[in-house]
């Protein structure tokens, strides 16, 4: 372990704030690598609450079913690091105002479901907040293929991308490639937040 | 006289908007996300923006999943 780098990564990461929508397959995971990495501060949004069919995929555990996700991520965050920094906010996001819980985020993680509910975050952060570099996920549905995923830049809008994927309303959603993404996302945060690695 | 789609070089089109380039390239799915030179364009201006010669656009296109 080189531990000069690891103490100047841990320096810089305790001051950072990423911002996370959705708390998902993607969000919930990512948060978690995040967190794990020891990045200071996490804003989470979500409306939804804990489902069975989510524990194949999600953060989540078996008696938090019924309970809101934004919630739950902040506790089971707080059982690896009760020092980590949570701001959960139950919240369906609106069009045209989307970018708003975010405003202090050093980086934003798009981890929505919807393939028309991303391209509006999309738009709605690369309009009102252009200076804020977002990491968007498009193509999760699946399982192999790991080589095809890569990161698309367009400038500072990052999209871990799949382009052969399906919809998943035509495919199946498996921990794996979800984890996947969502670790990519996650990684690619990283790097936005440290500068590259060398 | 081009511009470059995705890293491609494609003829330049006079007056041609970003409708009419997604028509031309056969980009068919429906939700995506455009830039011109790094600008997002935003999808209610996809009819009335007109792409300038030597720009660089970049379309990725987004798939229900998270």
């Amino acid at each position: 372990m080189n531990e000069t780098k690891q103490k100047r990564i841990q320096e810089t990461l305790q001051s950072k704030t990423v911002g996370i929508a959705g708390a998902g397959g993607l969000g919930s995971n990512a948060a978690i690598a995040l967190v794990r990495a020891g990045v200071g501060k996490i804003i989470i949004v979500d409306f939804d609450v804990v489902e069975q069919s989510n524990l194949s995929r999600q953060y989540y555990f078996l008696d938090q079913i019924g309970a809101k996700k934004v919630f739950t991520l902040k506790k089971n965050i707080h059982r690896i690091y009760p020092n980590t920094q949570v701001e959960a906010i139950e919240l369906t996001l609106e069009k045209g105002r989307m970018h708003e819980p975010f405003l202090s985020s050093d980086v934003i993680i798009e981890a929505l479901d919807d393939a028309q509910t991303k391209t509006n975050f999309i738009e709605d952060i690369q309009v009102h907040l252009p200076n804020t570099p977002l990491v968007a996920a498009s193509g999760v549905a699946g399982y192999g293929h790991s080589d095809r995923i890569e990161t698309k830049r367009l400038d500072n809008l990052y999209i871990c991308y799949d382009e052969q994927a399906e919809s998943s309303e035509n495919d199946v959603l498996l921990a794996p490639k979800v984890c996947l993404m969502a670790n990519w996302q996650a990684n690619i945060a990283l790097e936005l937040l440290l500068g590259e690695d060398e | 006289m081009s511009i470059i789609v995705n890293g491609k070089e494609v003829e330049y089109k006079n007056n041609e908007s970003v409708s009419d380039l997604l028509k031309r390239m056969h980009y068919t799915f429906p939700l995506i996300v455009v830039k011109i030179n790094g600008l997002l364009i935003k999808k209610n201006l996809y009819a009335t923006s007109i792409v300038p010669d030597d720009s660089d656009i970049q379309v990725v296109h987004m798939i229900s999943g998270g």
